[in-house]
C-alpha cells in the first residue's frame, strides 16, 4: 500500500430549503446515490424498509434517519450528512420545509456557504419558497442555485421552467438577490443531477453537481478590521491570558489594542499556545490566548480591536431580526441581548415594522409573533460595541434570549445613531478645576433665583423655538436673568464646524450642554430649544449641569443650584409635518434633506420630563404660561 | 437566464488561507471547550479510552493551555479491553487528568424491553446518570461525531436534557452563529459536544498530525483491527491491514463500510440506537 499525506480536502456546507414537499430529502438521497457517496448497505437497507412497508423505494428515508419521521414523512430537524464530488467535500445541512420548524432551518442554514432553493414544477412558488429566501438573506447566504424539480410532471416542459425562473428572479430581485443558476431537474430520477439529461434539451446551463463545485467557499474575514471578543480570563499559572477566537481581522505580537467598551488600551505581548509553535500573528477564525504588556482589568465580553478601526459605541440601535420564541415580542420587552460574548440586558424601544409572510411587504405592528421578521430599536443601559451586519457579518449578528433560551437571532444596522465613543473620552487630564471667588448662593442671592437649565426637546415644528422666544421674554419682564440658546447663535459658531451627521448632531448637542452648564453657573437660567433627539445626549447634558453645580457645592458647601429641566414640547410627527413651519418636512420626504428627525432619522421622546407642553392641546400662549408657572414654583427665592 | 456566463465567471481570486480544514475543526472546538468552561458551573469530560475522547482530552490542552481543568470521567463497564485499562492508567497520570472512575449497575437493571446487546449499551447510560447526580455534574462534554450514527446527526453542540437525561430531539432550542444555549434551570443538565462537526478521518488525520497516544487495538495485527472501542463482549474487529495511522487513513479515504458495523447495538432493530439516545445515551 503507497502512502502519501494529503492535505485535506477542501469541504463546503450547503443548506437544502424550500416548500414542503417539494422534494429536498430526495435529492439528497439522490444525490449520494449519484456522486457514489452512500455508504456500503446503506441503498439495501432503505430498500428492505420499504419493501416491510409495502411501498415504492422512497430516497428521502436515507434522510429521515428517525422512526418518528418515516411514520409522519416528515423532516424534523436539521442534520448534517457528506457527500464528495471530484473538486471537494460538501456538508449538506437538511433544513425542514415545515413553517414550525424554522428555527431549525435557521440553526442549519446560518452557516451555510450556499444553497440550493428547491421549487416543486408543478405547484410553482409557495410561501416558503418565499420566506426561505428572505431569510438565505438576511443569514447572509448569498451563492444561491435555485431547483426546478419534478420537472417530469410538467413534461419537461421549457416554458413552464421559464415562467417559474422569470417569476422567482423578479421576487428575489425585489430582496436584492440574484440566484447563481436556475437548473430544471427531477430528482427522483436523476435529471440533471450529475448527468445532463437528454429530457431538457432545451436547457443549456449547468448540472446541480456543475453548479455546486462552481461556487467559492466563504469569504475569509481576515481582511476586515480587527475584532477579538474576549471570551474569558486564564490564570492556571504565571501567565494570565485572555482568551477568544478572532471574529474577524488579524493581530500581531506588539499591536496596541484598544477594549471596548471599557475604552482601555495595552499591547500585546505574547500569542500563547500548548504544543504548538509559537506565533507572531493570528487572524480571523483562530482561538488564540494573549497577554498584554498591562494588567488591565478585562473580563468576558469586552471586544479588542484596534484603535484606529474601533466598533461604534451606543446605548441604541436598529436590528433587524427574525422571532423563534412561542411568546411574542412586544413593545418595550425586556430582554438579554448576546453580543458575540457580552450578554447585557436590552429593552425594545420601537418596532418599525413587521414583515407580512404572504407578500413580505412592511406593516407596522406592536407586536412581533413566532417566524416574524421585524424591524426593531432595541436600547441598552449599558455601552454597546456595535458593528454593522452589512460589513461585519461576525460582529454585527446578535441573539436575543431570555437569560436560557435564545429567542431571535439578527442583524445590526447602526444607520441614524451616532457614535458615542468619542462623548465619553475625555482627551485632555492635566486640567484642575479652581474654585470661584463669588459662590454659587451669592448669585442666588443677587439674582433672585438659582442658575439652571430648561431644556426643551421635541419634533421640528413643535413649537419649541416660539415657546423659548416667549417665555424668556415673559421670564425677562418678571426680572429673571435668562438666556436662550438656540440653533442660530450657536451653529454660526460654537459648532460652526459640525454638520447633521449623527455624530455631528450628538457633538453638537455634546457642545450645547457643556454651554449650557457654564451659563447656569454663572447664575443665569438657559433655555436651549433643540429637536436633541437622541436620549443618551440629553442625559449627557444633565450630567454635565450635575457635575458643575456639584463641584460649586463642594467648593460653596451652600446647596444653590437650580438643576436640569427636561420639556418635552409634545407633538405628533403627523401634526407637525401638517403645521410644517419652514417647509423642512416636505423637503424631508422628497429626499432632499438627509438624516431628518422623524422622517429619516429617531426621535427618542423623554422618558420622564420634568415638565410636558403638549402644543396639540395647548395654544402657545398657554403652554408659556405653563412653562412660566413652572420656572415660578422652581426657581423664585425671596431676596 | 445567463447561468452560463456565470459559470465561467468562476475560477475566481482567493487569497491562501491559513487555516487548513484541522486548524478549523480544532478552532471551532476549543471556542466550544472554553465557552463550556466559562458558562456552566459543574462541569465534567467523559473519557472512554477511545480515539475520539483522546482527541478530546488533548483539544482541552489545547484550549487551556497545557491544563485540563475540571474532572474527567472514565464509566467503566468493567468489560473493556485489557488494554484500555493499561492506556487508562498510563495517560491519566501523564496527562495529569483528575480521573474520576465510576463503575456501571448490572445489566439487570437496564430496560428489559430493549435487545440484548443495546441492554449491555444501556448500562453505561445508568452508570452516567448516577455519577452525574453522585457528582451534581450540570454539564457533560461528550465526544460524539455526526457522521458517527444517523441519529447524532441531528445533536446540537449543546444539547441541553431533562431531569432523567432524556433528551427531546423534537424540541431542541435554536443554536446558530456560535451562540449556544447555556443556563439551564435547575435539576437538567447540558450535554456538550465538541467533536460535533468533526468526521472519523479528521479525527484520524489530527492524530497524526498532533502524535496523540492511542490504544493498540486500533492497530491492525493478523489482519484484524478495531475501528470503534465499546465493551469487547459486544465489540467485533473489522478485517483490515492497516497498522499504522497513515495506513487507517488511506484505508478510511476509500472504504464505505460504516465505522461502527462492530457495535453490535446499533443495528439490532431498526430504532435501538434511537431509543438508547433518546434515555441519555451518548
Amino acid at each position: 500500500m503507497s502512502i502519501e499525506l494529503k492535505t485535506a480536502r477542501e469541504l463546503m456546507r450547503i443548506v437544502i430549503v424550500g416548500h414542503v414537499d417539494h422534494g429536498k430529502s430526495t435529492l439528497v438521497g439522490r444525490l449520494f446515490h449519484d456522486t457514489g457517496s452512500l455508504p456500503e448497505g446503506k441503498y439495501e437497507a432503505i430498500k428492505g424498509m420499504c419493501e416491510r412497508r409495502g411501498m415504492p423505494f422512497e430516497w428521502a428515508f436515507l434522510m429521515d434517519a428517525f422512526q418518528s419521521e418515516r411514520d409522519q414523512g416528515i423532516t424534523i430537524d436539521t442534520a448534517q450528512i457528506w457527500f464528495k464530488t471530484a473538486l471537494r467535500d460538501y456538508t449538506i445541512i437538511d433544513a425542514p420545509g415545515h413553517r414550525e420548524f424554522i428555527k431549525n432551518m435557521i440553526t442549519g442554514a446560518s452557516s451555510a456557504e450556499a444553497a440550493l432553493m428547491l421549487i416543486d414544477a408543478g405547484q410553482g412558488i409557495q410561501q416558503q419558497s418565499r420566506l426561505h429566501a428572505f431569510l438565505l438573506n438576511l443569514l447572509g447566504v448569498k451563492q444561491i442555485a435555485v431547483l426546478v424539480n419534478k420537472m417530469d410532471l410538467v413534461d419537461f416542459s421549457e416554458a413552464r421552467f421559464a415562467d417559474i425562473s422569470r417569476e422567482y428572479s423578479s421576487y428575489l430581485g425585489s430582496l436584492g438577490i440574484s440566484p447563481n443558476y436556475i437548473v430544471p431537474i427531477a430528482a427522483r430520477d436523476g435529471d440533471n443531477i450529475v448527468e445532463r439529461s437528454p429530457r431538457t434539451a432545451w436547457y443549456k446551463g449547468p448540472t446541480l453537481i456543475e453548479a455546486l463545485d462552481s461556487f467559492r467557499p466563504a469569504a475569509p474575514l481576515s481582511a476586515l478590521p480587527l475584532r477579538l471578543p474576549v471570551q474569558d480570563v486564564y490564570k492556571f499559572d504565571d501567565r494570565r491570558i485572555l482568551a477568544g477566537r478572532i471574529a474577524s481581522g488579524r493581530l500581531n505580537v506588539g499591536d496596541t489594542l484598544l477594549f471596548s467598551p471599557s475604552n482601555k488600551t495595552a499591547k500585546v505581548s505574547s500569542i500563547e499556545a500548548w504544543s504548538a509553535p509559537m506565533q507572531e500573528s493570528a487572524e480571523a477564525g483562530q482561538s488564540v490566548g494573549i497577554t498584554l504588556d498591562e494588567q488591565l482589568f478585562i473580563e468576558r465580553g469586552e471586544m479588542a480591536s484596534h484603535v484606529e478601526a474601533a466598533p461604534t459605541e451606543s446605548h441604541v440601535f436598529k436590528a433587524k431580526l427574525f422571532w423563534l420564541s412561542k411568546s411574542p415580542l412586544n413593545l418595550g420587552g425586556a430582554y438579554r441581548l448576546r453580543l458575540q460574548t457580552r450578554d447585557v440586558a436590552v429593552t425594545v424601544e420601537s418596532i418599525t415594522c413587521v414583515y407580512d409572510p404572504e407578500s413580505f411587504t412592511a406593516r407596522p405592528s406592536d407586536t412581533v409573533i413566532r417566524n416574524d421578521i421585524a424591524e426593531v430599536t432595541l436600547r441598552s443601559p449599558a455601552l454597546l460595541s456595535l458593528d454593522a451586519a452589512d460589513i461585519y457579518p461576525k460582529t454585527g449578528r446578535f441573539v436575543l434570549s431570555d437569560g436560557r433560551n435564545i429567542l431571535a437571532g439578527g442583524t445590526i444596522s447602526l444607520e441614524g445613531y451616532p457614535d458615542e465613543r468619542r462623548l465619553v473620552t475625555v482627551r485632555s487630564s492635566n486640567i484642575t478645576e479652581v474654585a470661584h471667588g463669588i459662590t454659587a448662593g451669592q448669585r442666588a442671592q443677587r439674582n433672585g433665583h438659582p442658575g439652571g437649565v430648561l431644556w426643551l426637546t421635541g419634533l421640528s415644528g413643535a413649537g419649541k423655538s416660539t415657546i423659548a422666544m416667549a417665555l424668556e421674554q415673559e421670564l425677562f419682564r418678571r426680572g429673571f436673568q435668562v438666556f436662550v440658546l438656540d440653533g442660530d447663535n450657536v451653529r454660526r459658531g460654537l459648532s460652526a464646524n459640525l454638520g447633521f451627521a449623527p455624530e455631528d448632531r450628538a457633538e453638537n448637542i455634546r457642545r450645547i450642554g457643556e454651554v449650557a452648564a457654564l451659563f447656569a453657573e454663572s447664575g443665569q437660567i438657559v433655555i436651549t430649544a433643540f429637536i436633541s433627539p437622541y436620549r443618551s445626549d440629553r442625559d449627557r447634558a444633565r450630567q454635565a449641569l450635575a457635575k458643575s453645580q456639584a463641584l460649586a457645592k463642594s467648593l460653596s458647601s451652600v446647596a444653590a443650584g437650580g438643576g436640569f429641566h427636561e420639556i418635552y414640547v409634545k407633538a405628533d410627527l403627523v401634526t407637525c409635518e401638517g403645521r410644517d413651519p419652514k417647509g423642512l418636512y416636505q423637503k424631508a420626504r422628497a429626499g432632499k434633506i438627509a438624516e431628518f428627525t422623524g422622517i429619516s432619522a429617531p426621535y427618542e421622546p423623554p422618558v420622564q420630563p420634568e415638565l410636558v407642553i403638549d402644543t396639540e392641546k395647548l395654544d402657545i400662549a398657554a403652554g408659556v404660561a405653563l412653562a412660566v408657572n413652572y420656572v415660578e414654583g422652581h426657581f423664585r427665592r425671596p431676596r | 437566464m445567463t447561468a452560463a456566463a456565470i459559470y465561467l465567471d468562476v475560477p475566481g481570486e482567493q487569497p491562501a488561507a491559513v487555516m487548513d480544514h484541522l486548524d478549523q475543526l480544532e478552532a471551532q472546538s476549543v471556542y466550544i471547550l472554553r465557552e463550556a468552561f466559562n458558562r456552566i458551573e459543574k462541569l465534567g469530560m467523559l473519557w472512554s479510552l477511545g480515539k475520539d475522547s483522546n482527541v478530546m482530552v488533548w483539544l482541552a490542552r489545547k484550549a487551556f493551555f497545557g491544563h485540563v481543568p475540571f474532572p474527567v470521567m472514565h464509566i467503566d463497564t468493567e468489560k473493556k479491553f485489557p488494554e484500555m485499562y493499561l492506556f487508562r492508567e498510563i495517560y491519566a497520570k501523564e496527562w495529569g487528568l483528575n480521573l474520576i472512575i465510576e463503575k456501571c449497575p448490572p445489566v439487570e437493571a437496564t430496560d428489559p424491553t430493549l435487545p440484548p446487546a443495546a441492554r449491555s449499551a444501556a448500562r453505561k447510560t445508568l452508570g452516567l446518570r448516577d455519577t452525574i447526580a453522585k457528582y451534581g455534574f450540570t454539564g457533560i462534554i461528550a465526544g460524539i461525531r455526526r457522521d458517527e450514527e444517523s441519529v447524532r446527526a441531528k445533536e446540537r453542540v449543546f444539547s441541553p436534557r431533562g431531569e432523567s437525561g432524556a433528551w427531546d430531539f423534537r424540541d431542541q432550542p435554536p443554536e446558530f452563529w456560535d451562540y449556544f444555549n447555556t443556563d439551564l434551570p435547575a435539576g437538567t443538565h447540558l450535554r456538550v459536544h465538541p467533536l460535533l462537526s468533526w468526521t472519523e478521518l479528521d479525527i484520524w488525520r489530527y492524530i497524526q498530525r498532533e502524535g496523540i497516544p492511542m490504544v493498540e487495538l486500533y492497530f491492525a495485527k493478523n489482519g484484524k483491527r478495531y475501528r470503534s472501542l465499546g465493551d469487547h463482549d459486544i465489540t467485533s474487529p473489522v478485517t483490515s491491514e492497516a497498522a499504522t495511522i497513515a495506513e487507517i487513513i488511506a484505508e478510511l479515504e476509500t472504504t464505505r463500510a460504516p465505522e461502527r458495523a462492530g457495535r453490535a447495538m446499533d443495528r439490532e432493530t431498526e430504532d435501538a440506537f434511537e431509543r438508547l439516545r433518546a434515555a441519555g445515551y451518548m
